[in-house]
């Protein structure tokens, strides 16, 4: 056999398992030295964990969310981009775990070896996680997929936008990297959402049911957590209420191409007041994270 | 190819199939001879007997299925896998999977069927995927074993089709078996971390190989002697070994990599023979095989389900997006006319 028949020959090889593009969608781009780097001067270690929790919890369970979509796909190229934007907000996820895990925010979970990126995802229970419920909600049809996304990626984008800025240094990191994701995830849906929206009177149904179905989720995106106000004050964190004029534009730009109204439907109830930055989750997300989490649970003692 | 049977094909129609005259019929056919006997290329435009490019739409879009349809057995761990880093890994090789079955349907339309044509044939049937894939996936090991095992089956194939005589496939498979080639890694790797871990964690590995080993082998196909197809694709330079040559190869580079993993295969009879320089190794169940392959394997009517639903629930997505490109087009057309 010829001399190039040899690409399987690296095998033997190369299995120090140091290979860095192993890590496909890790996105530690933010390094190591600054996952580690001191909280900002004056700025409470817990409430930073717990911010660096809610931003990595958006961006896990929806990551996961979309993950859903893996070979049921439309068409090929949306297979492709629906599993690369799960893989954009996973690494954007993962980051921000390891830092809460620096901050201090696993050890009250640890079980076993695990890193603290896999203590925080798989040994916290529904209670913990500090999504927004958004993130969590149901995907449905491709038209919901899509109406979902257009509000999610928006408000996500404007938060990171701002995000930049954080006296944290790691915070700042995650969030320029994000900006690039989302811009791209945003366009991805509103393109589709116009498409959908414009194209046949059954896709138009069935997007503009999407937008209703998510609709109820959006309020809870401008709410402003007592850690967030903290933070704000401290120059760390983007106050959620900013948020709500951005997204406002972006809907008034896409939906009348895509023949769509904005949804006139209540915001869903909180408990006692609270919400999904307070653990307080729809039903749906205690599902999403008993399949996450079945198989490290099983065993609490590898690694993997 | 060679100039003049470029000058030839344009003569006959890009299609090939057009009515020539007989005298040029024979010429253009031994100019194909020479081009493809000199381990020429032939590209979109040249002509080429009907019969190769029959043969190599159902050998290149065989393989598109079977990258979209082994996306399944992979996908099915997605959303379990145990660390987020595995979780990323697994994800960014499906969508690789995907990426692949997007080049190989892209290399399929240059010789003249389309995308969607070659889909209806899979989900009715009429077109094959590689049976592997018709196997379930237990485990989280069996995520290693498929790269490890499957994925290097696959490469042994593949790797000499980077010199198939369709430049398109050529240029495709180069792509592919680099990406490839890393998936291998990946899925060692994974092993090796499995068998340095807990005694759960290595009864896993060796219950996956237990399972995938015979599978793998049946990858390459019949026996020589029941491979009917053969000769003639290896005269086309479409295929480059023949089916024992390739399997015997991967034998011989598998049996020490289990050896440094610390798992056995299930075969009493693999054993080194030295005359031969080779592993010998025991008999293929022919039976399984052609079970299988005729649509009796254990996950064969499950995959092909799948894939038919994720087909028809996207039906009204890609109709509406036909529907608005043809609006954006007469809009185009109503600007430019006023």
């Amino acid at each position: 056999m010829g001399a190039d028949d040899s690409a399987y020959q690296a095998l033997a090889e190369t299995l120090d398992g140091d290979d860095h593009r192993w890590a496909f969608g890790a996105g530690f781009d933010a390094g190591t030295a600054e996952i580690t780097a001191p909280p900002p001067e004056g700025v409470d270690r817990d409430d930073l964990a717990t911010y660096c929790l809610m931003l990595a919890d958006d961006a896990l369970v929806a990551s996961q969310r979309l993950a859903e979509w893996t070979t049921n796909a439309p068409e090929l190229e949306e297979e492709v981009a629906l599993a690369n934007i799960a893989l954009d907000l996973l690494g954007q996820a993962r980051v921000l775990l390891a830092r809460a895990g620096h901050l201090g925010a696993a050890e009250r979970y640890r079980v076993g070896p695990q890193d603290d990126e896999d203590v925080l995802a798989y040994f916290r229970d529904e209670r913990a996680f500090r999504n927004v419920v958004l993130a969590e909600a149901d995907l449905g049809d491709f038209g919901r997929t899509m109406a979902w996304m257009l509000v999610y990626s928006s408000w996500r984008l404007a938060l990171m936008t701002r995000l930049v800025a954080s006296r944290d240094v790691v915070l700042a990191a995650v969030a320029d990297k994000a900006v690039k994701e989302l811009a791209y995830q945003r366009q991805y849906a509103a393109q589709w959402v116009v498409r959908l929206g414009d194209g046949t009177d059954h896709s138009r149904e069935r997007v503009q049911a999407g937008l209703d179905g998510v609709w109820p989720f959006v309020e809870e995106l401008f709410a402003v957590h007592p850690v967030e106000a903290r933070l704000v004050e401290a120059g760390v964190a983007v106050d959620p209420a900013e948020l709500r004029a951005e997204l406002d534009a972006v809907l008034d730009q896409v939906l009348p191409p895509a023949r769509l109204t904005r949804p006139e439907r209540p915001a869903v109830g909180l408990v006692a007041g609270r919400g999904g930055r307070d653990g307080i989750h729809t039903e749906a997300l205690g599902p999403v994270l008993a399949v996450m989490q079945s198989l490290a649970r099983t065993h609490p003692e590898a690694t993997w | 190819m060679a100039d003049e049977t470029t000058r030839l094909a344009t003569a006959a129609g890009p299609d090939g199939t057009t009515d020539v005259p007989e005298h040029l019929r024979r010429e253009l056919e031994e100019a194909f001879e020479r081009t493809v006997g000199s381990e020429g290329r032939v590209e979109p435009r040249d002509w080429m007997p009907e019969g190769y490019r029959k043969t190599l739409i159902r050998q290149v879009a065989q393989h598109a299925h079977s990258e979209i349809i082994g996306m399944q057995p992979e996908g099915n761990w997605i959303l379990r896998a145990p660390s987020l880093r595995r979780k990323a890994i697994l994800l960014a090789k499906v969508q690789d999977e995907a990426g692949h079955g997007l080049y190989l349907y892209s290399a399929t339309e240059t010789l003249g069927v389309d995308r969607g044509e070659l889909t209806a044939k899979l989900i009715s049937s009429k077109q094959k995927y590689s049976s592997i894939f018709n196997y379930p996936t237990l485990t989280f090991a069996d995520i290693g074993v498929i790269g490890w095992l499957v994925d290097g089956a696959a490469i042994c194939n593949q790797v000499p089709l980077c010199r198939s005589s369709y430049g398109p496939y050529a240029r495709a498979m180069v792509r592919i078996c680099k990406e490839e080639s890393f998936h291998q890694r990946q899925g060692f790797e994974l092993l090796r971390t499995l068998m340095a871990g807990t005694e759960a964690q290595r009864a896993m590995v060796q219950d996956a190989v237990d399972r995938w080993w015979w599978p793998s082998l049946m990858m390459f196909g019949p026996a020589d002697g029941d491979s009917p197809n053969t000769q003639q694709s290896m005269a086309w330079r479409i295929k480059r070994h023949t089916n024992d040559e390739l399997r015997q190869r991967y034998v011989d580079m598998s049996v020490p990599q289990a050896e440094a993993l610390g798992v056995t295969f299930p075969d009493p009879e693999l054993r080194w023979n030295a005359e031969r320089g080779s592993y010998d190794f025991g008999a293929i169940d022919w039976d399984e095989f052609t079970a299988v392959v005729k649509g009796a394997g254990p996950c064969n009517a499950q995959r092909l389900a799948h894939r038919r639903a994720a087909h028809e629930n996207g039906q009204w997505v890609r109709d509406a997006a036909s529907a608005y490109a043809a609006k954006q087009e007469a809009r185009r057309r109503e600007g430019v006319a006023a």
